[in-house]
């Protein structure tokens, strides 16, 4: 038994050092890594209900005629249609918003907005979609029948079908089952640690910087204290859904 | 009342085998589109991620919510004790079986994934640390009323038609009438929980379907009724057919006290009367051609004036009305269904949206003619199985001649 221990806390110093060492590599090369060492976690490790993944979007910052979120989403999960916006999937799409009264223009990046009460959850008749302990609301593959209830229930229209079968593939996917943004989850259980989703990278490394990926629960992360600080709004608050991703300066 | 004589078709005619033979090819040109969607993936119908719902589940709700209220016969004459329509029981059972499948078979052929519903049971019902979690969903829900619907009629039906057993298909009637009705309100729910859809989102909607099912389960009752005894040249007296008749008629005229009643409600609010409603009721586009023409004067209007106008004989009257009743059930299905996924979800008060997907515009939809042979095989579907088991079952009595079904009749 205390061999099994011991050998788990050498396991855990010697991930500590790769991750450390990993860690400190990259922040100082591009910043991208999100601050804790203590948030990685290993494969198999289930999600904590300590941490609540979310995103918070300016859309002050957010630029009109910017397509690179939904560029680096779609390249980074190897999501492809063919050329039908109405049939292909989604994940994220640049929403366009003029207000009637003002005229004043506003674009801002839509997705599944990880609801801490999801209705796609709620409906779901299998299962397959799920919201995990960390607030990232999925789509089991394997369990998902194709029945697009939840794109029904979903407020924000951000789940597609696959309607077309798929060819090449990052991550599993299946024609005839539902998908929508995962957070770019397999960044989020990152060993070394969670990174920033291919939307927030890539929107970072445009110069935007309109969107901040990380934890709700956390009082030190940089998503916390701008919230804190300016507050931030959810797309149809009225729903009581409590959403994930939070939007500023959308007025 | 002389005891009634149930037999079998005698099934052996060219017309029967010519009928078959019709349903098979309808059946089969909806299982052809059903593995060519699978095949080519459902791009090849009009269905996008806007209009998720298309013409399949036109069909295939208006057959299940149909399904319940075609037992409303049996459930008259046993649970409410009206003796008349007692000899239509069997057959009011059987058909709303055949409904059910035939509606459920076009849902589940619609499906991305068909396959995977065999796996659910195992990996998400056995070995799920969470097994209650599906119980949220009004879908789950369906399952469990829609086989469990196929078990009790059964069952009723099996007790009703073995003479020892008669005794207990009372208490089975009362439990199936009950069930009936929840299955019912748990389709109309299906569209009452999606709270993000202005079209949906009301209560009213469960026992709406309630009412609409009385009625599109009756027309298609009659419609399956005449023309059989009809085609088999057995006797169908006046009594039952103006029962049936009037029966239509304040079946027709509740579905529409209740469409009044819905309509007014959603233009009390402002935002959905300068919206949905607007666009439903007055946008002058296929879905309020629908609600006007197909659904309110076809499935409404016209039926209540055929039914209650004297001078129209009453078998032609009642196949007329129950005809228009189903093209105004699946008028009512195309403006509920896909009317309600076209209007765009109002993400953002008091802005004009654009995406890519046309966030904030109409969502147009064009039926492909798979998604319309895939809903026809529904009711190919049904209609199969309700000869097959007229067939094989002793279902249909010898005659409804009026002096076989009333007591009281005096030729």
């Amino acid at each position: 038994m205390s061999q099994v221990k011991e050998s788990k806390v050498d396991q855990y110093r010697r991930s500590f050092l790769a991750q450390s060492t990993a860690i400190a590599g990259m922040t100082l090369t591009s910043g991208v890594i999100l601050n804790s060492v203590a948030q990685a976690k290993s494969a198999d490790q289930p999600a904590s209900d300590k941490n609540r993944w979310g995103l918070l979007i300016d859309a002050n910052k957010c630029s009109t005629g910017c397509n690179t979120c939904v560029t680096a989403c779609h390249e980074e999960n190897g999501v492809t249609g063919s050329g039908n916006p109405e049939t292909d999937p989604q994940w994220i799409r640049k929403v366009k918003l003029t207000d009637k009264q003002t005229q004043k223009v506003q674009t801002i990046p839509l997705m599944c907005q990880h609801c801490a009460k999801p209705p796609c959850v709620d409906v779901c008749p299998t299962n397959a979609s799920m919201k995990r302990a960390d607030g990232v609301v999925l789509v089991d593959k394997h369990a998902c029948i194709g029945c697009r209830y939840c794109m029904m229930a979903c407020p924000y229209g951000a789940r597609s079908f696959i309607h077309e079968p798929t060819t090449e593939q990052i991550y599993p996917r299946g024609q005839g089952t539902v998908e929508s943004c995962t957070l770019c989850v397999h960044r989020i259980d990152d060993p070394n640690g969670p990174r920033n989703p291919a939307c927030v990278e890539a929107c970072n490394a445009e110069g935007h910087k309109a969107m901040w990926f990380g934890d709700l629960k956390d009082p030190n992360s940089e998503i916390t204290k701008r919230l804190k600080e300016y507050g931030g709004v959810q797309i149809r608050a009225d729903l009581g859904l409590n959403t994930g991703v939070r939007y500023q300066n959308l007025n | 009342m002389k005891t009634i004589q149930f037999t079998e078709l005698e099934g052996r005619s060219a017309g029967f085998f010519a009928l078959m033979a019709i349903l098979i090819a309808i059946i089969g040109a909806g299982l052809v589109s059903a593995l060519m969607m699978h095949g080519e993936g459902h791009h090849i119908t009009g269905m996008t991620n806007r209009i998720v719902w298309g013409t399949p589940h036109v069909f295939a709700v208006f057959l299940i919510v149909a399904a319940s209220g075609a037992l409303n016969i049996a459930s008259i004459a046993s649970v409410f004790g009206r003796t008349i329509y007692k000899p239509l029981s069997p057959l009011s059972m059987v058909l709303s079986m055949t409904i059910l499948a035939g509606g459920l078979a076009v849902l589940i052929l619609d499906l991305g994934n068909p396959e995977h519903l065999l796996d659910v049971p195992l990996t998400q019902f056995l070995y799920n640390s969470e097994p209650a979690r599906w119980t949220q969903s009004v879908f789950g829900w369906n399952f469990i009323l829609y086989s469990g619907f196929m078990v009790i009629v059964g069952v009723y039906l099996w007790f009703s038609l073995v003479p020892q057993y008669k005794k207990y298909a009372k208490a089975v009637s009362i439990f199936a009438f009950v069930w009936r009705l929840a299955l019912t309100t748990g389709t109309g729910l299906i569209f009452g929980f999606l709270v993000a859809r202005e079209a949906y989102d009301a209560a009213i909607l469960a026992p709406m379907f309630v009412v609409f099912s009385f009625a599109y389960g009756l027309a298609i009752f009659s419609l399956v009724l005449i023309p059989t005894y009809v085609w088999t040249g057995r006797e169908l007296g006046e009594i039952l057919v103006k029962r049936l008749k009037s029966l239509l008629g304040i079946f027709v005229a509740a579905s529409l006290y209740f469409v009044i009643i819905f309509n007014l409600t959603n233009f009390y609010s402002a935002a959905k009367s300068e919206g949905i409603q607007s666009f439903l009721l007055f946008g002058n586009n296929s879905y309020s051609n629908a609600f006007w023409i197909g659904q309110i004067l076809i499935g409404g209007i016209l039926p209540l004036v055929i039914v209650y106008y004297p001078k129209i004989k009453a078998r032609f009257a009642l196949m007329l009305a129950a005809s228009m009743v189903v093209i105004g059930g699946l008028s009512q299905m195309y403006v509920t269904i896909i009317g309600g996924q076209a209007y765009p979800m109002d993400m953002f008060p008091g802005k004009k949206v654009e995406s890519i997907i046309n966030d904030g515009g109409i969502a147009t939809y064009s039926p492909t003619i798979y998604e319309v042979l895939l809903g026809l095989a529904g009711i190919g579907i049904m209609l199969f199985l309700v000869v097959f088991a007229m067939n094989v079952l002793r279902i249909l009595p010898e005659s409804l001649a009026d002096k076989d079904v009333d007591p009281h009749h005096s030729a």
